[in-house]
């Protein structure tokens, strides 16, 4: 709480202008539970402090004009998606005949934009500008648009299945070769150090209750490293080293967490998590790619369907339920019955 | 083309024997009037050619003992043939570094009242290295280790060994004078685990023709592991090694995946007395530099595309030399021979030579470098150098016309800012450097400006007053 009162303290003369009498408790309190409201503030403030940390610290650094153009790219995507589940929406409507809701598109462009998420966007703009590096700004804008078209495309009973950054990225690194690529070791000690605490506290200060899954992975994957460094007989050094890496901690604390893209089961998560770990880990031995667990996670996406139906639970949803009571971005496709399971 | 794996490779600066490349050499440009100081002692100098999996390694030996004596231990990970293994001109290596240098350059004022500004000239020049050598044999014995194979190469004996344990082949090393440091079997031992050889190298008496100088040797190898082994160099308590790393390929610059790739700070100007201590300049800016990554990082010291360099610290490699050196694809593209899948990789119109080359500069020891370097390939082409400016100043009646005055002031405040960033680039103490300078005559009095003048503040010189 400290942090916000320390923000307040830097706001409040302005503050005051227009709320004299509240005192600054109440100002702070009330900051944060705006910024509470919704998981994503959380993550978009960490993010960008994460941002700020490699533009100041590395040479080689996330730059402005590529986070704007990824931004571009994935917001025209995510325009022309939410237009086109707004459609569907209206054309499920007529056909069904219910009219008793009234069709949103009467309100015209507000009503075809409808849950327009530019929070996820700009989520997935600010995970591509830290990670991916490319020797044009088109990668940037085309990672954008492929992750968010993606995320409207490729779904399996109302979730999409690839996380946007992940798939955004190991697309046009896939295309691009080495046009495109994933710069994991390009932040120094210090500012590891820095960027693991903020993306911690974010974690644990959103309502997202992913962390199960960071920690898992996290977890398994130092266990991998600390296990091989154990079997070689390498110096514990080595696996600590290794732990520092910028990707790694964008994609524990970022990626992998994303509740949308990942089994709604603590336990699913858990195997899911573990089993991604394992084929970084592996793909960084045998293969030697540089940021496996993208290519991990991407590859083992196609997995959190199948541990959604072995395991199911309750889906998790972005802003709590007494705030709205819209789904927000997903085709009514998601709301079909629980599938039933038989156990022994 | 059968495809051998052969190692990712590299060297190590076991020390007895000695790994290393000309480390006067490297720095050659720096010494215009001194050119045979070391500056950097038993550095190594490594070559990496890479195009997709297809690698060419070229290391370069600064050795300058007892022939006998000289060694080299390379993990590789695959046993290579005969025609993979290469010795070449040492010329081309020191050629590359000349080429890749930290450069001076040099500008000289025109008299203020003619107000032109002409550019004058750059700087580089180089040195030449020095080695050794004589015998040196070898013992077949039971201690679990494998001759995989054994390969007269130039004035080399080399040997490619395979082992059970680490100990039987550091036994077998030592027993053949390879002269291997306590503590390196936890090393050895983790590269054996890997599955992986050691390509060892000793000079033959008999074969070498005595010259002072042992040529590097080459390995081409094609493998998906892009890295560079240099634990076995931090097994010597030696202190730190110091590593240049020359990539080549034809899709822009290399950089370390596993550590952070930092630029050295470039383009500033400097006073003019770093002239005749470069050498030292560079040595210190680089030893500060270094502290201020705590020890950590991997400096790019030059990145730029082949085909030209401005200003040239020394011409650009021939195609010649750059088929030497191992660059494989150059002729590739007229032949219709094997080439990687095409990739949209950004390269700018027709070029003279397509390769891009990096020069990649590590201090490391075990404790900041616990792990080998892994590199990558970008798609990065954009140029960088590491250049210093010296600015001579127009000499003359400074109270000739007012251009000459205000010449002579601006003269001051320039010095100051030099004498600043000098500062800042090598932790070299401000006071020591404005007297060295003044010693010089470049000091207010010099150029006959009343001593410290206040700096206006910039209200003042908004509306000229």
């Amino acid at each position: 709480m400290s942090r916000n009162c320390k923000f307040y303290a830097l706001i409040r003369p302005h503050l005051m202008c227009f709320l004299p009498g509240m005192g600054v408790r109440t100002h702070a309190v009330g900051l944060f539970k705006a910024i509470n409201r919704d998981a994503r503030h959380w993550q978009i403030l960490a993010l960008f402090g994460l941002f700020c940390i490699s533009f100041t610290t590395s040479d080689f650094s996330a730059r402005p004009l590529a986070l704007i153009a990824a931004i571009i790219g994935a917001t025209s995507a995510q325009l022309a998606g939410t237009v086109w589940v707004n459609a569907r929406k209206e054309e499920r409507r007529a056909k069904s005949g219910s009219y008793w809701r009234g069709s949103s598109l009467e309100a015209g462009a507000v009503g075809w934009l409808a849950d327009f998420q530019w929070k996820s966007a700009l989520i997935t703009s600010l995970s591509l500008s830290i990670l991916l590096r490319a020797s044009s700004l088109w990668f940037w804008l085309a990672a954008g648009f492929i992750a968010i078209s993606a995320k409207f495309l490729i779904r399996y009973r109302g979730k999409h299945i690839f996380n946007p950054a992940c798939i955004g990225i190991v697309t046009v690194s896939l295309i691009g070769g080495s046009a495109a690529w994933v710069s994991p070791g390009q932040w120094g000690q210090a500012p590891i150090f820095a960027a693991f605490a903020i993306g911690f506290a974010a974690l644990v200060l959103s309502s997202a209750k992913r962390l199960d899954i960071a920690l898992g992975f996290l977890i398994g994957f130092a266990a991998m490293l600390f296990g091989r460094a154990f079997y070689l007989g390498d110096p514990m050094a080595i696996p600590i080293h290794q732990m520092q890496s910028g990707a790694l901690l964008v994609f524990a604390f970022f990626m992998i967490t994303d509740p949308r893209s990942t089994p709604d089961s603590r336990l699913a998560r858990l195997l899911f998590a573990f089993a991604v770990s394992a084929l970084a880990a592996w793909l960084s031995w045998e293969h030697h790619i540089r940021g496996p667990m993208l290519y991990a996670l991407a590859g083992l996406a196609l997995l959190t369907p199948v541990l959604d139906r072995v395991l199911p639970a309750r889906r998790f949803e972005w802003i709590s339920k007494k705030e709205t009571s819209d789904d927000p971005e997903t085709p009514r496709g998601g709301l079909r019955p629980r599938p039933h399971i038989v156990r022994a | 083309m059968t495809l051998k794996h052969l190692a990712g490779a590299c060297a190590l600066g076991l020390t007895s024997f000695a790994l290393s490349a000309p480390a006067a050499s490297a720095f050659c440009g720096f010494y215009v009037a001194k050119a045979d100081t070391d500056l950097f002692n038993d550095a190594s100098k490594v070559v990496l050619v890479r195009d997709d999996e297809r690698t060419v390694i070229t290391m370069a030996s600064d050795y300058r003992g007892e022939a006998s004596e000289f060694a080299m231990v390379v993990p590789v990970v695959d046993i290579p043939e005969r025609e993979q293994i290469n010795v070449a001109n040492p010329a081309l290596v020191d050629h590359l570094d000349e080429y890749t240098a930290p450069r001076l350059v040099e500008y000289y004022d025109e008299n203020p009242c003619e107000m032109r500004y002409r550019r004058m000239e750059s700087v580089a020049m180089s040195a030449p290295p020095q080695p050794m050598m004589e015998e040196a044999e070898m013992d077949a014995d039971d201690l679990g280790v494998t001759i995989e194979a054994e390969y007269e190469v130039g004035e080399y004996d080399i040997l490619i060994l395979s082992a059970e344990e680490s100990d039987g082949l550091i036994t077998w090393l030592n027993q053949n004078e390879y002269r291997i440091p306590d503590g390196a079997e936890e090393v050895v031992g983790a590269y054996l685990k890997r599955g992986m050889k050691f390509f060892v190298a000793k000079v033959n008496l008999e074969r070498h023709d005595g010259s002072s100088m042992l040529r590097p040797i080459q390995v081409a190898y094609e493998d998906d592991d892009f890295m560079l082994p240099i634990r076995l160099g931090t097994v010597n308590a030696e202190g730190k090694q110091e590593l240049f790393v020359f990539a080549i390929t034809r899709k822009g610059r290399v950089e370390t995946t596993n550590y952070k790739t930092v630029k050295l700070p470039s383009n500033m100007d400097v006073p003019i007395f770093v002239k005749d201590e470069f050498g030292e300049f560079y040595k210190a800016m680089f030893e500060h530099q270094t502290e201020k990554e705590n020890g950590k990082a991997v400096f790019m010291e030059y990145a730029w595309d082949m085909s030209w360099c401005d200003p040239c610290a020394a011409n650009p490699l021939s195609r010649s030399e750059l088929r030497e050196l191992g660059v494989m694809w150059l002729d590739e593209g007229q032949q219709g021979d094997i080439q990687p899948m095409p990739r949209p990789g950004i390269r700018p119109g027709p070029q003279p030579v397509d390769a891009f080359v990096t020069r990649l500069h590590v201090r490391y020891d075990g404790q900041s470098f616990p792990e080998d370097l892994n590199f990558q390939v970008t798609g990065d082409r954009e140029n960088y150098q590491g250049r210093y400016v010296l600015r001579h100043p127009w000499r003359g009646d400074y109270g000739q016309c007012e251009e000459a005055g205000q010449y002579a002031e601006t003269l001051v405040s320039r010095w100051d800012e030099e004498a600043e960033s000098l500062a800042r680039l090598t932790g070299w103490e401000l006071a020591e450097i404005k007297q060295k300078m003044a010693d010089g005559g470049f000091s207010a009095s010099a150029v006959g400006v009343s001593e410290p003048k206040p700096k206006k503040n910039w209200w003042q010189r908004l509306w000229g007053n």
